[in-house]
Protein backbone atom coordinates (compact mmCIF):
# COMPACT_ATOMS: atom_id res chain seq x y z
CA UNK A 1 0.00 0.00 0.00
CA UNK A 2 1.68 3.43 -1.05
CA UNK A 3 0.63 5.90 1.37
CA UNK A 4 2.04 9.24 2.54
CA UNK A 5 3.32 9.49 5.59
CA UNK A 6 5.01 12.65 5.45
CA UNK A 7 3.64 15.55 7.54
CA UNK A 8 4.62 19.23 7.44
CA UNK A 9 1.29 21.11 8.20
CA UNK A 10 1.96 24.33 9.76
CA UNK A 11 6.05 24.71 8.18
CA UNK A 12 7.12 26.33 5.23
CA UNK A 13 6.56 24.91 2.00
CA UNK A 14 9.96 24.49 0.26
CA UNK A 15 10.96 26.20 -2.86
CA UNK A 16 10.26 25.42 -6.40
CA UNK A 17 11.20 25.87 -9.54
CA UNK A 18 10.15 24.06 -12.69
CA UNK A 19 9.24 24.01 -16.04
CA UNK A 20 5.82 23.75 -17.52
CA UNK A 21 5.05 21.70 -20.89
CA UNK A 22 5.57 24.81 -23.03
CA UNK A 23 9.02 25.42 -21.34
CA UNK A 24 7.49 28.38 -19.25
CA UNK A 25 9.17 28.51 -15.73
CA UNK A 26 7.04 28.69 -12.60
CA UNK A 27 8.41 29.44 -9.17
CA UNK A 28 6.93 28.97 -5.29
CA UNK A 29 7.49 32.22 -3.85
CA UNK A 30 6.16 33.67 -6.87
CA UNK A 31 6.40 37.57 -7.40
CA UNK A 32 3.19 38.86 -5.91
CA UNK A 33 0.67 38.43 -3.40
CA UNK A 34 -1.58 34.93 -3.68
CA UNK A 35 -3.86 34.20 -1.06
CA UNK A 36 -3.49 30.31 -1.22
CA UNK A 37 -1.81 28.01 -3.52
CA UNK A 38 -2.32 23.95 -4.09
CA UNK A 39 0.78 22.27 -5.33
CA UNK A 40 -0.98 18.76 -6.36
CA UNK A 41 1.90 15.83 -7.52
CA UNK A 42 -0.25 14.12 -10.11
CA UNK A 43 0.45 12.01 -13.68
CA UNK A 44 -0.59 10.62 -16.70
CA UNK A 45 -1.08 6.77 -16.10
CA UNK A 46 -2.37 6.17 -11.75
CA UNK A 47 -5.82 5.48 -11.92
CA UNK A 48 -6.26 7.37 -8.81
CA UNK A 49 -4.66 10.65 -9.88
CA UNK A 50 -6.89 10.27 -13.21
CA UNK A 51 -10.16 9.36 -11.18
CA UNK A 52 -9.32 12.64 -8.94
CA UNK A 53 -8.25 14.77 -11.97
CA UNK A 54 -11.58 16.73 -12.84
CA UNK A 55 -12.52 17.01 -8.98
CA UNK A 56 -9.28 19.28 -8.99
CA UNK A 57 -9.79 20.86 -12.09
CA UNK A 58 -13.03 22.05 -11.33
CA UNK A 59 -11.33 23.10 -7.83
CA UNK A 60 -9.43 25.02 -9.94
CA UNK A 61 -11.72 26.99 -12.05
CA UNK A 62 -14.35 27.68 -8.86
CA UNK A 63 -11.39 29.02 -7.04
CA UNK A 64 -9.89 31.12 -10.10
CA UNK A 65 -11.65 34.23 -9.12
CA UNK A 66 -10.64 34.11 -5.48
CA UNK A 67 -6.99 34.01 -6.76
CA UNK A 68 -5.95 31.05 -5.78
CA UNK A 69 -2.80 29.81 -7.56
CA UNK A 70 -2.78 25.72 -8.82
CA UNK A 71 0.35 23.81 -9.49
CA UNK A 72 0.37 20.09 -10.76
CA UNK A 73 3.65 18.40 -10.49
CA UNK A 74 4.69 15.26 -12.96
CA UNK A 75 8.02 13.84 -11.29
CA UNK A 76 7.59 10.33 -12.53
CA UNK A 77 10.83 8.50 -14.40
CA UNK A 78 9.70 9.37 -17.89
CA UNK A 79 12.06 6.31 -19.18
CA UNK A 80 10.58 3.74 -17.90
CA UNK A 81 7.38 4.90 -17.81
CA UNK A 82 6.60 6.81 -21.43
CA UNK A 83 3.23 8.00 -20.29
CA UNK A 84 4.33 10.20 -18.08
CA UNK A 85 7.06 11.72 -20.58
CA UNK A 86 6.97 15.99 -21.23
CA UNK A 87 5.38 15.13 -24.81
CA UNK A 88 2.68 13.13 -23.06
CA UNK A 89 2.34 15.87 -20.60
CA UNK A 90 2.11 18.22 -22.74
CA UNK A 91 -0.58 16.60 -25.66
CA UNK A 92 -2.99 15.95 -22.51
CA UNK A 93 -2.60 19.43 -21.12
CA UNK A 94 -4.12 20.92 -24.89
CA UNK A 95 -6.42 18.31 -25.09
CA UNK A 96 -7.91 18.93 -22.05
CA UNK A 97 -7.26 22.53 -21.38
CA UNK A 98 -6.06 22.77 -18.26
CA UNK A 99 -6.73 25.43 -15.85
CA UNK A 100 -2.97 25.79 -14.36
CA UNK A 101 0.54 24.70 -15.18
CA UNK A 102 1.53 20.73 -15.74
CA UNK A 103 5.19 21.22 -14.48
CA UNK A 104 7.66 18.74 -15.35
CA UNK A 105 9.98 17.61 -12.72
CA UNK A 106 12.62 15.50 -14.52
CA UNK A 107 14.97 15.73 -11.55
CA UNK A 108 12.73 14.53 -8.90
CA UNK A 109 14.27 17.22 -6.94
CA UNK A 110 10.84 18.64 -5.95
CA UNK A 111 9.33 15.53 -5.39
CA UNK A 112 12.35 14.66 -3.16
CA UNK A 113 12.39 17.59 -1.55
CA UNK A 114 8.84 17.80 -1.04
CA UNK A 115 8.74 14.35 0.48
CA UNK A 116 5.78 13.85 -2.35
CA UNK A 117 5.30 9.63 -1.83
CA UNK A 118 1.94 9.28 -4.32
CA UNK A 119 -0.50 10.58 -7.19
CA UNK A 120 -2.41 12.34 -5.92
CA UNK A 121 -0.60 14.35 -3.05
CA UNK A 122 -2.14 17.68 -2.38
CA UNK A 123 -0.56 20.67 -0.70
CA UNK A 124 -2.57 23.79 0.19
CA UNK A 125 -0.57 26.85 1.32
CA UNK A 126 -1.33 29.96 2.46
CA UNK A 127 -0.51 33.64 2.02
CA UNK A 128 3.08 33.08 3.76
CA UNK A 129 3.05 29.85 1.89
CA UNK A 130 2.96 28.02 5.12
CA UNK A 131 1.19 24.57 4.34
CA UNK A 132 -2.03 24.24 6.02
CA UNK A 133 -3.44 20.80 4.23
CA UNK A 134 -1.79 18.06 2.71
CA UNK A 135 -3.32 14.50 1.73
CA UNK A 136 -6.03 13.14 -0.18
CA UNK A 137 -8.20 16.03 -2.29
CA UNK A 138 -11.59 14.04 -0.69
CA UNK A 139 -12.71 10.74 0.98
CA UNK A 140 -13.56 8.94 -2.32
CA UNK A 141 -11.78 8.35 -5.85
CA UNK A 142 -14.43 6.52 -7.22
CA UNK A 143 -17.13 8.96 -6.02
CA UNK A 144 -17.35 12.27 -7.67
CA UNK A 145 -19.64 13.81 -5.86
CA UNK A 146 -17.34 14.05 -3.15
CA UNK A 147 -16.26 17.05 -5.30
CA UNK A 148 -12.81 17.37 -4.04
CA UNK A 149 -14.42 18.18 -0.50
CA UNK A 150 -11.24 18.35 1.53
CA UNK A 151 -9.21 20.90 -0.91
CA UNK A 152 -12.12 23.07 -1.09
CA UNK A 153 -12.61 22.59 2.85
CA UNK A 154 -9.17 23.70 3.78
CA UNK A 155 -9.22 26.18 1.35
CA UNK A 156 -12.10 27.99 2.38
CA UNK A 157 -10.34 28.11 5.92
CA UNK A 158 -6.93 29.50 4.39
CA UNK A 159 -9.12 32.35 2.42
CA UNK A 160 -10.80 32.88 5.94
CA UNK A 161 -7.34 32.90 7.72
CA UNK A 162 -8.46 30.14 9.51
CA UNK A 163 -6.71 26.63 10.46
CA UNK A 164 -8.58 24.10 8.47
CA UNK A 165 -10.51 21.94 10.17
CA UNK A 166 -8.69 18.82 8.69
CA UNK A 167 -5.22 19.70 8.30
CA UNK A 168 -3.68 16.02 7.18
CA UNK A 169 -4.86 12.82 5.40
CA UNK A 170 -3.67 9.97 4.04
CA UNK A 171 -2.34 10.65 0.30
CA UNK A 172 -3.93 7.66 -1.32
CA UNK A 173 -2.52 6.24 -4.55
CA UNK A 174 -0.15 5.20 -6.97
CA UNK A 175 3.66 5.16 -5.45
CA UNK A 176 5.79 7.69 -7.37
CA UNK A 177 8.01 6.51 -10.11
CA UNK A 178 11.31 6.97 -8.82
CA UNK A 179 14.29 6.80 -11.26
CA UNK A 180 16.71 4.00 -10.43
CA UNK B 1 -21.50 -26.11 -13.20
CA UNK B 2 -19.19 -25.68 -16.30
CA UNK B 3 -15.77 -26.25 -16.68
CA UNK B 4 -13.15 -24.70 -14.35
CA UNK B 5 -10.98 -22.02 -16.32
CA UNK B 6 -7.52 -21.24 -15.00
CA UNK B 7 -7.42 -18.04 -12.82
CA UNK B 8 -4.58 -15.86 -12.08
CA UNK B 9 -4.03 -12.76 -10.13
CA UNK B 10 -1.05 -10.50 -10.54
CA UNK B 11 -0.33 -7.80 -8.50
CA UNK B 12 2.31 -4.91 -7.23
CA UNK B 13 3.05 -3.75 -4.29
CA UNK B 14 2.98 -0.17 -5.46
CA UNK B 15 0.03 0.34 -5.99
CA UNK B 16 -3.56 -0.12 -2.92
CA UNK B 17 -6.00 -1.54 -4.90
CA UNK B 18 -4.51 -4.99 -4.50
CA UNK B 19 -6.35 -6.17 -1.95
CA UNK B 20 -9.49 -4.55 -2.29
CA UNK B 21 -9.69 -6.44 -6.31
CA UNK B 22 -8.12 -9.75 -4.60
CA UNK B 23 -11.31 -9.90 -2.35
CA UNK B 24 -13.39 -9.02 -5.32
CA UNK B 25 -12.14 -11.30 -7.49
CA UNK B 26 -12.90 -14.05 -4.49
CA UNK B 27 -16.17 -13.23 -4.08
CA UNK B 28 -16.96 -13.59 -8.08
CA UNK B 29 -14.91 -16.77 -8.12
CA UNK B 30 -17.09 -17.98 -5.19
CA UNK B 31 -20.04 -16.62 -6.63
CA UNK B 32 -19.71 -18.95 -9.67
CA UNK B 33 -18.92 -22.15 -7.64
CA UNK B 34 -14.86 -22.32 -8.17
CA UNK B 35 -13.00 -22.45 -5.80
CA UNK B 36 -11.42 -19.48 -4.39
CA UNK B 37 -7.92 -21.51 -3.30
CA UNK B 38 -7.49 -22.31 -7.48
CA UNK B 39 -7.11 -18.81 -7.78
CA UNK B 40 -3.14 -18.40 -9.17
CA UNK B 41 -1.92 -15.15 -7.33
CA UNK B 42 1.36 -14.04 -7.99
CA UNK B 43 3.24 -11.07 -6.92
CA UNK B 44 5.40 -8.97 -9.65
CA UNK B 45 8.17 -7.29 -7.37
CA UNK B 46 10.44 -6.48 -10.65
CA UNK B 47 10.92 -5.04 -13.79
CA UNK B 48 12.76 -8.93 -14.71
CA UNK B 49 9.41 -10.30 -13.51
CA UNK B 50 7.16 -7.41 -15.57
CA UNK B 51 8.64 -8.57 -18.54
CA UNK B 52 8.73 -12.59 -18.16
CA UNK B 53 4.83 -11.95 -17.26
CA UNK B 54 3.92 -9.26 -19.39
CA UNK B 55 3.14 -7.86 -16.72
CA UNK B 56 1.31 -4.05 -17.52
CA UNK B 57 0.13 -2.95 -14.89
CA UNK B 58 -1.27 -3.88 -11.07
CA UNK B 59 -3.67 -5.29 -10.48
CA UNK B 60 -4.07 -7.79 -13.40
CA UNK B 61 -6.30 -11.01 -13.46
CA UNK B 62 -6.20 -13.25 -16.61
CA UNK B 63 -8.68 -15.82 -17.36
CA UNK B 64 -7.41 -18.67 -19.15
CA UNK B 65 -4.39 -16.84 -20.30
CA UNK B 66 -6.69 -13.92 -21.30
CA UNK B 67 -6.57 -10.66 -19.86
CA UNK B 68 -10.18 -9.64 -18.35
CA UNK B 69 -9.47 -6.28 -20.19
CA UNK B 70 -6.77 -6.59 -22.98
CA UNK B 71 -4.25 -3.46 -23.29
CA UNK B 72 -2.34 -4.53 -26.25
CA UNK B 73 -0.83 -1.47 -26.61
CA UNK B 74 0.65 -0.67 -23.04
CA UNK B 75 3.98 -0.86 -21.95
CA UNK B 76 5.34 -3.59 -19.82
CA UNK B 77 6.36 -2.16 -16.29
CA UNK B 78 5.59 -2.03 -12.91
CA UNK B 79 2.79 0.02 -12.35
CA UNK B 80 -0.74 0.37 -11.70
CA UNK B 81 -3.49 0.22 -14.08
CA UNK B 82 -6.47 2.03 -15.51
CA UNK B 83 -9.55 0.53 -16.11
CA UNK B 84 -12.70 1.58 -17.33
CA UNK B 85 -15.86 0.94 -15.92
CA UNK B 86 -19.32 -0.25 -17.50
CA UNK B 87 -20.43 3.34 -16.69
CA UNK B 88 -17.44 4.82 -18.07
CA UNK B 89 -15.35 6.11 -14.54
CA UNK B 90 -11.77 5.67 -14.57
CA UNK B 91 -10.97 2.83 -11.57
CA UNK B 92 -8.26 1.07 -10.23
CA UNK B 93 -10.37 -1.92 -9.97
CA UNK B 94 -12.14 -3.48 -12.87
CA UNK B 95 -15.79 -3.64 -13.25
CA UNK B 96 -17.14 -6.07 -11.30
CA UNK B 97 -19.64 -7.50 -13.72
CA UNK B 98 -16.99 -7.52 -16.09
CA UNK B 99 -15.00 -9.98 -13.75
CA UNK B 100 -18.24 -11.81 -13.40
CA UNK B 101 -19.14 -12.28 -17.22
CA UNK B 102 -15.62 -13.24 -17.65
CA UNK B 103 -15.94 -16.16 -15.32
CA UNK B 104 -18.55 -17.23 -16.42
CA UNK B 105 -18.10 -17.26 -20.19
CA UNK B 106 -14.67 -19.53 -19.42
CA UNK B 107 -16.90 -22.00 -17.42
CA UNK B 108 -19.32 -22.47 -20.02
CA UNK B 109 -15.99 -22.80 -22.57
CA UNK B 110 -16.40 -19.03 -24.82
Amino acid sequence: MAEATATRVGEPAPGLELPDTQGRMHALPASGEVPATVVVWTCNHCPYALAWHDRIVQAARDYEERGVRFLAVNSNDADRYPHDSLDAMRERVEAESWPFPYLHDSSQDAARAWAAQVTPHLYVLDADLRVRYEGAPDADHMEPGEEAAWLRDALDAVLEGAEPERSSTAAVGCSIKWKP
Amino acid sequence: MGRAPAIEFLWWEGCPSTEATLAMLREEVAAAGLEVEDIDVREVSNDADAVREQFVGSPTIRVDGLDIQPLPNEPIGLSCRVYRLADGRISPLPDRGEVRQTLLDAMKGE
